[in-house]
């Protein structure tokens, strides 16, 4: 299985292809297993991995599951409930285990156990050296954690907001993006840039951009946004094992999400979608909060007599065009929920890309439904009218199956 | 000011600074004990009556929920006699003083400047230096030489249009050989971009150095990056990065991690006077300081920032008196004297490495070329003051006279070094030129660990392209 390479973008294996459509026209009960490609590398690391058998087994099990689609839910595997910030924390715990070189830093991660609770406990059990606070200076310890990625360590730096890593951008541009490719491949980046984005309740302008936005760009960066507990986890610990520089976009309203994922070791693999509703008639292409504002819309429409497949796109750099590509092929319709402004967003760049690649399986414009054009402001009202809102979602639906 | 305001004052601060105190909090702020011995650094503990916690902040916090009984209690307790009090505030105790006084905006005097050779290289009398071997004399001044050399050559070869761009470092031959000739290959070099000299110490063949000036197909760097933009891991010389002063930080988390892996190491990084207008400065000093970071921050004064001169960039006393603000130990050195920063570099990476701290190094110099070869710094400082620091001030002549006074060099030596250094590189120059370029496919690689579908697809689209419109694609480019 091509995944047991130490390659992170792995776009060329054939076979990864094939699983991976396989397991996207899976219902959602289906097993998380299926959807985590990467189980064969996670077999690799033997500490907190149950062995039954050995690695190879364990290789052969994964496998097995993927290719048939035996769901792991009837496996009898362990599950164990979570809020999508304990899953965060679990992960981080998991790697900092296995590898002494992960560590965490970030303004008031280490005895204030982070701003949303993602790091708590972590300065007691592994030390103020691997959970360090920082002064105030969001460039420089992003760039601090440059220099250490460029001498061995595998930092995870944290934006208390992901707002304030706009003052990071010069680092995370000009250094994390290209120091890997200017140096001819000498010195790598392994970072993992994560916080809170997105737009909360009544947090604000400053709090409430979307970077997605603003970094998608860059070139030598990963995007990535986790929208439930299992994928928190999963991308997480992908991220951090990812010899590339991996931005992980968290939503502030996602953190206490409630879940159960499994006790077993698993990573979700970072380039790929998720399929959250199969279906025939329109193509939804989704991600971090709206992915539940156009499930929520969903229920309308099937009771109104619509049948949308929605995709939490998951990987915002660069896009699965293979699994969308696939569902358009099938549906021939699509409509981009996103957070991110009109102009210049997730979506913008993703209607550009499908456009490029599938027009000629459009039977009608794609429709894209994004934040509006304009600070966020902080009245309630006037917030949840900068946002896409499920009434909106079901009103698109109907327009785009005329 | 009414007699009865001074009273309650008074009266009001001993009452405050009673509530702060108590007997297991007269205690003295404990230096950190040397943090190769543990490690996590040494966190002061804290009194059980303190709501628990580990930081000092903590007694602070504390103090608006105190009651007034123990207030008006021991009011007198330990403090120093009459009206002047003392405050326990975190960082240490803090007196008070009835004059209101403001600290002045700069000293009388200027922070004075360490050297050891005088302008006609002999060694000041009663001047204290880190000795160095007559091997080690003689190859720090062929290397300066040897710098001058190179810069003089490739600064030609850009005005020749056979490279685009070039910047020297004339003037700064003493920082750049004398500071790396005091550092060990495993410590961690982040230079700004006028650090070339410290590289070519390390090993770096002038053939390297011209293969990635010409961008060609042996460069390090796959020809993606400017000229003088150099970098090597196997010798511990971090790609330079244009952006000015992003270096700095690279430097303390790159201690951070020798700190962590308890190595006999350190970084050094280096920046001009320019640099440390940059948030980044403030920030990487800062962080070091508290981190307690094993870092050297090497500061080329030379004058000018392109044509700022530092009377525009900062009012403060040049450099050097920033690192008292971050509680960081500095020194000023005459950086045209090669010995001068031999002796304090050699000094702070022994302090950096054993006591764990960073060092803040000040070297006074003077940019004697233009700030590169998009510049003409006629244009905006006068030529006699140029010629001045060219010749009179130059450190590799002062350092010369010292050498030669020690019958270590000759004059016949001098030539035939020059002749064959400057033989060396225009072969290199030669070589490097008729070198190919780095083929297409480095154009997507290196992005990312591996090259992922987009750019597979974009490489394939340029690939096609080229093959249908050959004749408007260079020739010598390998597809």
């Amino acid at each position: 299985m091509a995944a047991a390479s130490s390659s992170s973008l792995h776009a060329t294996a054939a076979a990864l292809h094939g699983v991976g459509a396989a397991a996207s026209s899976k219902p959602r009960a289906a097993a998380p297993g299926a959807r985590s490609v990467r189980v064969a590398a996670a077999a690799r690391r033997s500490g907190s991995v149950r062995a039954r058998g050995g690695m190879v087994a364990r290789a052969a099990v994964a496998v097995t599951c993927l290719v048939f689609c035996i769901p792991f839910f009837f496996c009898g595997r362990l599950l164990h409930e979570v809020l999508l910030f304990e899953a965060l924390r679990e992960a981080l715990i998991e790697e900092m285990k296995a590898d002494p070189t992960v560590y965490v830093f970030g303004e008031d991660v280490g005895h204030y156990g982070g701003s949303y609770k993602v790091t708590k406990g972590l300065a007691e059990m592994f030390g103020d050296l691997r959970v360090l606070d920082t002064p105030i200076a969001e460039n420089s310890f992003t760039g601090m954690g440059v220099g250490a990625a460029m001498k061995g360590l595998r930092p995870i730096i944290e934006g208390m907001n992901m707002g304030f890593l706009l003052l990071a951008y010069n680092q995370i541009s000009n250094n994390c993006g290209m120091l890997h490719y200017t140096s001819g491949g000498q010195f790598k980046i392994p970072v993992v840039i994560r916080g809170p984005g997105g737009v909360g309740r009544q947090l604000g302008a400053e709090h409430s951009q979307r970077l997605e936005s603003y970094f998608q760009s860059i070139p030598g960066l990963q995007m990535v946004a986790c929208s439930t507990p299992y994928n928190a986890k999963g991308l997480m610990k992908a991220a951090i094992r990812s010899e590339n520089p991996v931005v992980l976009f968290e939503h502030v309203l996602l953190y206490n999400l409630k879940e159960k994922i499994p006790d077993e070791e698993y990573i979700c693999c970072l380039e790929d979608v998720e399929m959250v509703r199969p279906g025939e008639h329109v193509t939804i292409l989704t991600y971090s909060r709206m992915r539940y504002h156009v499930m929520q819309a969903a229920k309308t429409q099937v009771n109104k007599g619509y049948d949308p497949e929605v995709i939490d796109i998951r990987s915002l750099k660069p896009f699965d065009l293979h699994t969308i590509g696939n569902s358009i092929k099938k549906t021939n319709r699509v409509l981009i929920v996103e957070e991110c402004m009109r102009t210049g967003g997730i979506g913008a760049s993703l209607r550009a890309a499908i456009i490029d690649n599938f027009w000629d399986y459009l039977d009608a414009p794609i429709m894209c439904l994004s934040s509006q054009d304009v600070p966020t402001p902080y009245a309630a009202p006037l917030e949840d009218a900068t946002v896409v809102q499920p009434a909106q979602i079901v009103a698109a639906v109907e327009q785009i199956c005329q | 000011m009414a007699p009865w305001l001074v009273r309650t004052s008074s009266q009001l601060a001993r009452r405050a600074a009673s509530r702060l105190l108590s007997p297991s909090q007269h205690r003295r702020h404990r230096a950190p004990a040397p943090w190769i011995l543990c490690s996590v650094p040494p966190v002061p503990r804290t009194s059980p009556a303190a709501g628990g916690g580990l930081r000092e902040f903590c007694s602070v916090r504390g103090f608006t929920g105190e009651s007034s009984a123990a207030a008006a209690a021991t009011a007198e307790d330990g403090l120093a006699g009459g009206d002047l009090q003392e405050l326990d505030f975190p960082g240490g105790k803090v007196s008070f003083v009835a004059e209101m006084n403001f600290l002045p905006e700069s000293q009388r005097e200027r922070i004075n400047c360490y050297r050891v050779l005088d302008d006609d290289g002999r060694t000041v009398s009663g001047s204290k230096f880190q000795e160095v071997s007559k091997d080690m004399a003689l190859k720090m001044y062929s290397e300066m030489v040897t710098l001058q050399i190179m810069d003089t050559i490739f600064y030609e070869a850009q005005r020749q249009g056979r490279i685009s761009f070039y910047l020297t470092s004339h003037g700064e031959e003493a920082i750049n050989i004398a500071s790396a000739a005091a550092l060990s290959m495993d410590d961690i070099v982040l230079p700004q971009y006028r650090e070339p000299g410290v590289l070519l110490w390390r090993g770096f063949t002038l053939q390297e150095f011209a293969n990635q000036c010409f961008g060609n197909s042996l460069d390090y760097g796959k020809g993606r990056q400017m000229p003088i933009h150099y970098g090597s891991n196997r010798l511990n010389y971090f790609t330079v990065s244009s952006p000015i002063a992003t270096q700095l930080p690279h430097a303390v988390g790159a201690a951070y991690s020798l700190k962590m892996d308890k190595k006999e190491a350190c970084a050094i990084t280096y920046f001009g006077d320019g640099g440390t207008s940059e948030g980044d400065f403030h920030a990487a000093l800062n962080f070091a300081a508290v981190m307690e970071a094993p870092v050297i921050f090497f500061c080329r004064n030379n004058g000018w920032a392109i044509s700022t001169p530092t009377a525009e960039q900062f009012r403060s006393d040049g450099a050097v008196v920033r690192g008292l603000a971050y509680g960081m130990r500095s020194i000023r050195v005459d950086g045209n004297d090669a010995l001068a920063v031999y002796s304090a570099v050699h000094t702070a990476r022994e302090m950096a490495i054993t006591e764990g701290r960073p060092i803040l190094v000040e070297a006074l110099t003077y940019r004697v070329g233009h700030h590169s070869t998009s510049d003409d710094s006629t244009k905006y400082r006068p030529v006699d003051e140029i010629e001045h620091w060219r010749t009179a001030r130059d450190p590799i002549s002062r350092y010369r006279k010292w050498v030669q006074g020690n019958g270590w060099w000759s004059d016949s030596d001098e030539s035939e070094l020059r002749n064959s250094v400057r033989h060396e590189l225009l072969q290199a120059i030669q070589v490097a030129e008729r070198m190919p370029k780095p083929p297409l496919t480095e154009l997507f690689t290196d992005v990312y660990d591996e090259i992922p579908s987009n750019l597979r697809e974009q490489e394939r689209l340029l690939r096609d392209a080229i093959k249908k419109h050959p004749a408007d694609y260079p020739a010598d480019v390998h597809v």
